[in-house]
């Protein structure tokens, strides 16, 4: 294993130590391991939290500042942080106006976030959660834990949090969430395997000549192993899965996202977003918004994923409005 | 050594569940490497080593409030899906402990039985999911029937442990339904749950040191 890491035990507490210097707007509670943004809590908005295991920077963290994040909880790489973590952040961005969970769909984050939304309901917080789940290579969810939250969860944030900035209350930011959630789709590939830093080699072996069709962002293995395959048939894996999952055609246009699995240069990432809008103007669907860029990550795994969601105009004014984060910023 | 479990048991077999946790992390985390995301066995000793500090901290309490900070403990330093599902193991079984000194065996199976019943409410897992279910489930009713037959508590444990053992090995064939593994499909058949191995190690541990 070759890392910048000092010891394995403290990656990710100092990776907090990190940010909090190198964004001084920012305010880290490094006994929860919680990135607050400075002023929280912003009276009368409604505050919106997420967290996750690392390892998936700029994901979550990353995306705490105005016009996003309120608050994001780190756990250990690729673990769910604890409900004592949520807790303290549900508490520190309430501005009275109620404090809404972004969950992605892992068991482990949907049960420590059910628990801390107890816990933060009998201290008398407003909480509601909403839960992402767009991966389409998970394909039975009646016999699975169902699909997991991936590249959607990134999209939500910034536009749930446009939502938030112009004063809806937590019922109504909910709903943008759960409308965002229904409306995306996402699927993902790895060249590589990651390797988590506690356990000092790649979670999974994939041949020089072979790569993984389907992965999350956990370096959990895909759904299949295919042969290496030029980008453009790659983007087809990818895109097309999507387009049979919902009908991206016709409406307002969809927003297109190609992300980066954290060791995949912007060079190739470009080069697939080439791909997947040429596959999507074949396919009558109109792109309207783009991104593209390593966002939500699996520590050095090499691959990419792509994203679709389905625009309205709501959708595309509370994305286009401003944003100051690390990961994301414009207008601002 | 005894027919009844009080604190400093349970406190016995607390430190040997953390050594088994400890001595196995490398192996858990294998397993979880092969069908999750590599990290049981870092996650379940992190949780453990907090639990002995713990313990050596404030080692004369009921065994309802030890149950209690085991539980507390583990949901806030574990994380994953495994803190929520052991913390609420234990939580239940101190509920279920209630204003006892000493559990009997009777008593003792049913603070296990309630732990098994919280776990399942948790996750929402039933037989057969591959999970740790399947090493619990087995386990607590190979515990109640042997007492049934009039076993003492150290023979029904070791039946238990058996029980939990065989539990863990049938997960193997397992096509995973439940937690991260089920995003493998058919791909998780051929390989032993993790959870279900960590549960083995916790029945195996109390056989070796109650009753």
């Amino acid at each position: 294993m070759k890392k910048l890491i000092n010891d394995t035990a403290d990656v990710v507490t100092e990776a907090l130590r990190g940010v909090e210097l190198a964004h001084p707007q920012l305010r880290v509670d490094h006994q929860n391991k919680i990135v607050f943004r400075g002023d929280a809590p912003v009276r009368g908005k409604v505050g919106l939290i997420s967290g996750g295991g690392s390892g998936h920077e700029p994901l979550h963290g990353g995306f705490v500042g105005p016009g996003m994040l309120d608050a994001a909880c780190a756990g250990e790489v690729f673990t769910s942080p604890v409900p004592d973590q949520m807790l303290a952040a549900t508490q520190g961005v309430d501005g009275g106006a109620g404090v809404l969970h972004i969950v992605k769909n892992y068991t482990g984050d949907v049960m420590n976030f059910e628990m801390a939304a107890e816990l933060a309901a009998a201290e008398g917080v407003e909480v509601e959660a909403v839960v992402t789940d767009d991966d389409v290579a998970v394909q039975d969810s009646l016999y699975t834990a169902g699909r997991r939250g991936v590249g959607v969860t990134v999209l939500l944030e910034k536009i749930v949090g446009a939502a938030a900035d112009e004063g809806r209350d937590l019922k109504a930011v909910a709903e943008v969430a759960r409308k965002v959630d229904a409306n995306g789709r996402s699927m993902g590939m790895a060249l590589t395997s990651c390797t988590v830093p506690a356990a000092g080699k790649p979670t999974f072996d994939l041949p020089d000549d072979q790569m993984e069709i389907g992965i999350g962002i956990h370096g959990e293995p895909g759904r299949r192993r295919v042969p290496l395959a030029p980008a453009r048939e790659v983007a087809e894996m990818l895109v097309e899965p999507i387009l049979k999952d919902l009908d991206f055609t016709g409406g307002d246009g969809v927003l297109a996202f190609v992300n980066g699995m954290g060791a995949t240069p912007l060079l190739e990432l470009y080069l697939m977003y080439g791909e997947v809008a040429a596959i999507l103007r074949k396919a009558g669907v109109r792109v309207v918004r783009s991104l593209v860029g390593p966002y939500i990550t699996s520590l050095d795994m090499a691959g990419c994923s792509v994203t679709l969601l389905k625009m309205d105009d709501e959708l595309v004014h509370l994305w286009d409005a401003p944003v100051n984060t690390p990961g994301l910023r414009w207008g601002a | 050594m005894g027919e009844t479990v009080g604190s400093a048991a349970l406190g016995r077999w607390l430190r040997a569940f953390a050594d088994a946790v400890s001595e196995n992390a490398d192996e858990l985390t294998a397993l979880d490497s092969a069908i999750g995301d590599a990290d049981h066995g870092a996650n379940m000793r992190r949780g453990m080593n907090a639990v002995v500090a713990k313990l050596d901290a404030a080692p004369d309490v009921a065994p309802a409030a030890l149950l209690k900070t085991v539980g507390m403990t583990l949901v806030s330093t574990v994380g994953g899906a495994s803190g929520p599902l052991y913390g609420t193991l234990f939580l239940r079984m101190g509920t279920s402990a209630g204003d006892r000194a000493e559990l009997d065996a009777q008593a003792f199976a049913a603070a296990l039985r309630a732990g098994l019943n919280g776990v399942v409410a948790r996750g929402k897992a039933v037989l057969g999911d591959k999970t740790m279910v399947d090493a619990l489930t087995p386990a607590v009713d190979a515990l109640d029937a042997a007492l049934t037959d009039g076993a003492g508590l150290s023979d029904a444990l070791h039946a238990a442990a058996t029980a939990a053992d065989r539990g863990s090995d049938a997960t193997i064939p397992l096509v995973a339904r439940k937690g991260r593994a089920s995003y493998l499909g058919a791909r998780s058949a051929g390989h032993r749950d993790p959870g279900a191995t960590s549960t083995a190690l916790l029945v195996n541990t109390a056989a070796a040191s109650l009753g």
